[in-house]
C-alpha cells in the first residue's frame, strides 16, 4: 500500500478553502480523460496517440471504448508527434497525448516544424505537468515548456486551472483547427469560483484593487486562497486571475492590472524565466503602466528534491508564500 | 497521358537544367543532392501518383513528403512542370518575401508538408499512411529520404511503427547518393547495409538504380509485399548528369562560376539534344 501523496494545502488553507465554499474536484487529468472520451465517441475523426502513456494519461478507457480511434507509438516521442502531424495533415483531429516533460523537449523540434510551422491542427496534450511528478526528480519535470511553447510562432499554450477549465479547453481544442498546446497536473484539485472560460480570456476569479494575483495553470486555486487569506488578515481585497491561455496572452487584463493595483504577483508552476511572470513583465514593460511586481515560480537553481507539494511549499507556491510575497511587495 | 522511359529522360534533363538556372540565379542551392533526385521524382510525378493541380485537395490523392527537404529546387521545378506554379516564379527563389524558400513548405502549391529538418518526413508519412488506414483508404504515401539523413533516430522510430502497423500504403525511397557535406556516408557514419537494416525492422526492402525509369517505375508502383511497408534504396549518383558535379562533394550546396554554370548547360544542352533525336 502507498502512502497518500502529501497534500498541496496546509490546514489553513484547506479552512479558508471551506469559508469559500470551494469543493475539492478530480484530478485535471481525469476531466481531460472523460472530455476527450466523450467528444470522440461522437466525432469518429478524433484521435487519441500515445506513447506507452495510455495508463499515465487515464486513456485506457479511451482505448477499450473506442480502440479504432486510439494509436501507440511506444516510448517514442518524435515520432509521437510526427506521426501527430501526419494524422492531421490527412484530416484526422489528433490529440497526442505524452507526459509534459519528454513531450516539450524530446519532440520540440517536431512541434516546432511538424505541428506549428507546417500549420498541422493537432492538440500536444502535455500530462503530469511541472513538477506534478515531483519526487521522481528534474528528469520528469516541465518547467520549460511555456518558454519553449512561447518562442514557437503559430501555437496557442492553455494551462486549465480546475476542471471546468479543463474540460473547456479540450472542447475548445476539438473545435479549433489549430495546433494547441495543453498542459495539466495529475493531482486533485479544487473546483475555482464560476466564471466563464474563453480561450485568450483571463477568468476573474476574484476582484479587488489594492494587489493582483495573476495565475497560470493549477496555481491558481493558491493564489486565490492566498486573496482570502488577505482580505481576512490584513483587509486586503486582491484581484485574482487564472490566466490559462499563456499565448497569445490577455494583454488587457493585465495591463488593467498593472494599472488599477499597486502591486501585481505572478505564480506559475514553471521556471521563473520565459513563462507567464516574464510575459506578463514584458506587457507591462512596454506600457506606460508602473507597479511593483514580483515572480513567482522555479528559480533558476537545481530544483529542491521532494513531491510537488514540498516543491511548491519550498518555492513560495502556496497561500501562505503568495500572501507573504503580495504583502512584501506592497510594504 | 503515359510518357515513355525516352520521353522521361527528357524531362530529366530539362529538369537538371532548369535547376542549375534556379540555382544558378538564386546564387544557392543544394546542387548535387537535387540532381541525384531528380529520375526518382520525375518517375513519382509523372508516372506513379495521381497528383496533380486539380485533384490536390481531393482526400483520395496520392502524397509526397520530402523528408531530404535541401534538395527543394529538384522539388519546385518537377511541381512547376506539373502546373502547380508558371516556372518563371522560381526566379524569386531565396528572395526578400518569396514563398519559395530553401525548404519545401506548404505555402507553396503541390508541398504536402514543411520539411528540412532532417528526420521527420518518414514520421510523417507514417501518420499519413495509419490514416489512410483508418479510412480504408487507396491512396499511396511516399517519402524521400537522404542516406546520410538516416543517422537520425526519429527515422528508426518511425521504421519500427510503419512495420508495427503493417503500412503497405507506405514506400521509403532513400536516395543514396553515398556523401554527404562531410564526406562519404560510409566514413561520417556507417549505416550499410541498409538492406539488412530495413529487413531487420519488418520492411520489404529492394535496391534499384534511382537513374532507371523502369526499375524505379516497377519498385514504386506498388507495395512490395502484402502488410509490410517498402524501402526502396535507390541508388543513385550525386550531381547526376554534369559530368565535373558527379562524385564530388562539394557540390552538396555548391553554386557553379559563370563558367561552370556555362560547361553544365552545354552539357545538359548536348543530352537534350540527343534526346531531341531519339524522342
Amino acid at each position: 500500500m502507498s502512502a497518500p501523496a502529501p497534500s498541496l494545502y496546509s490546514e489553513n488553507a484547506k479552512q479558508i478553502a471551506a469559508g469559500l465554499g470551494l469543493k475539492m474536484g478530480r484530478p485535471n487529468l481525469e476531466a481531460f480523460a472523460d472530455t476527450l472520451l466523450e467528444l470522440a465517441r461522437a466525432d469518429r475523426n478524433i484521435i487519441a496517440v500515445t506513447s506507452d502513456s495510455r495508463g499515465s494519461g487515464k486513456l485506457t478507457p479511451f482505448g477499450q471504448s473506442l480502440p479504432k480511434q486510439i494509436v501507440e507509438m511506444g516510448i517514442a516521442e518524435q515520432n509521437l508527434v510526427g506521426v501527430a502531424a501526419g494524422l492531421a495533415s490527412a484530416g484526422k483531429h489528433v490529440f497526442a497525448v505524452s507526459p509534459a516533460c519528454f513531450l516539450t523537449a524530446r519532440s520540440l523540434e517536431q512541434i516546432k516544424n511538424d505541428i506549428a510551422y507546417s500549420d498541422n491542427p493537432v492538440t500536444l496534450v502535455g500530462i503530469s505537468a511541472g513538477v506534478s511528478y515531483g519526487a521522481l526528480g528534474t528528469t520528469h519535470h516541465s518547467l520549460h515548456d511555456f518558454a519553449a511553447l512561447r518562442a514557437i510562432n503559430n501555437l496557442i499554450v492553455i494551462a486549465p486551472a480546475d476542471n471546468f477549465e479543463t474540460q473547456a479547453a479540450v472542447k475548445f481544442a476539438a473545435a479549433t483547427n489549430k495546433p494547441i498546446y495543453l498542459r495539466f497536473g495529475k493531482a486533485p484539485i479544487y473546483e475555482l469560483p464560476v466564471a466563464p472560460f474563453e480561450a485568450g480570456r483571463a477568468r476573474v476569479l476574484r476582484a479587488g484593487n489594492d494587489a493582483a494575483l495573476i495565475a497560470s495553470g493549477e496555481t491558481a486555486i493558491h493564489a486565490l486562497l492566498a486573496a482570502e487569506w488577505l482580505a481576512i488578515n490584513h483587509n486586503m481585497q486582491c484581484r485574482v486571475l487564472s490566466l490559462h491561455t499563456i499565448k497569445p496572452l490577455d494583454t488587457e487584463v493585465i495591463l488593467a492590472c498593472a494599472k488599477d493595483c499597486r502591486a501585481v504577483t505572478t505564480v506559475e508552476e514553471h521556471m521563473i524565466y520565459g513563462g507567464l511572470g516574464e510575459a506578463c513583465a514584458g506587457v507591462i514593460a512596454q506600457s506606460d503602466a508602473r507597479c511593483k511586481f514580483k515572480i513567482v515560480g522555479i528559480p533558476d537553481e537545481y530544483t529542491v528534491t521532494g513531491s510537488q507539494a514540498d516543491i511548491f511549499r519550498h518555492y513560495g507556491i502556496s497561500m501562505e508564500g503568495l500572501a507573504q510575497t503580495a504583502l512584501t511587495l506592497i510594504a | 497521358m503515359a510518357f515513355t522511359d525516352q520521353q522521361l529522360s527528357k524531362k530529366s534533363w530539362q529538369y537538371r537544367r532548369q535547376t542549375l538556372e534556379i540555382i544558378k540565379h538564386a546564387g544557392a542551392g543544394h546542387t548535387g543532392g537535387s540532381l541525384s533526385c531528380l529520375d526518382i521524382l520525375n518517375v513519382l510525378y509523372n508516372r506513379v501518383m495521381n497528383v496533380t493541380p486539380e485533384n490536390f485537395a481531393d482526400a483520395s490523392r496520392d502524397r509526397y513528403v520530402q523528408s531530404k527537404g535541401h534538395s527543394v529546387e529538384a522539388l519546385f521545378v518537377v511541381l512547376a512542370d506539373k502546373g502547380f506554379f508558371p516556372f518563371s516564379e522560381l526566379e524569386t527563389l531565396c528572395q526578400y518575401q518569396s514563398h519559395f524558400v530553401g525548404h519545401p513548405t506548404r505555402k507553396v502549391g503541390g508541398v504536402e508538408q514543411n520539411t528540412g529538418a532532417l528526420g521527420h518526413g518518414l514520421p510523417i508519412s507514417v501518420g499519413m499512411a495509419i490514416a489512410g488506414k483508418m479510412d480504408d483508404a487507396n491512396y499511396r504515401v511516399y517519402t524521400l529520404l537522404g542516406d546520410g539523413e538516416l543517422a537520425e533516430g526519429s527515422n528508426w522510430e518511425a521504421a519500427l511503427a510503419a512495420s508495427h502497423y503493417q503500412l503497405d500504403n507506405l514506400t521509403a525511397i532513400i536516395d543514396c547518393n553515398t556523401l554527404q557535406i562531410t564526406g562519404h556516408t560510409r566514413d561520417v557514419m556507417n549505416n550499410e547495409p541498409l538492406d539488412e537494416k530495413f529487413a531487420a525492422f519488418g520492411w520489404a526492402v529492394r535496391r534499384v538504380d534511382g537513374h532507371d525509369f523502369a526499375a524505379l517505375t516497377e519498385a514504386l508502383s506498388s507495395p512490395l509485399e502484402t502488410g509490410k511497408p517498402s524501402a526502396i534504396i535507390a541508388e543513385t549518383i550525386k550531381g547526376k548528369g554534369v559530368s565535373f558535379m558527379e562524385n564530388v562533394g562539394k557540390w552538396h550546396h555548391g553554386v557553379p562560376s559563370d563558367e561552370e554554370y556555362q560547361k553544365a548547360l552545354a552539357e545538359i544542352a548536348a543530352h537534350l539534344a540527343e534526346c531531341e533525336a531519339t524522342v
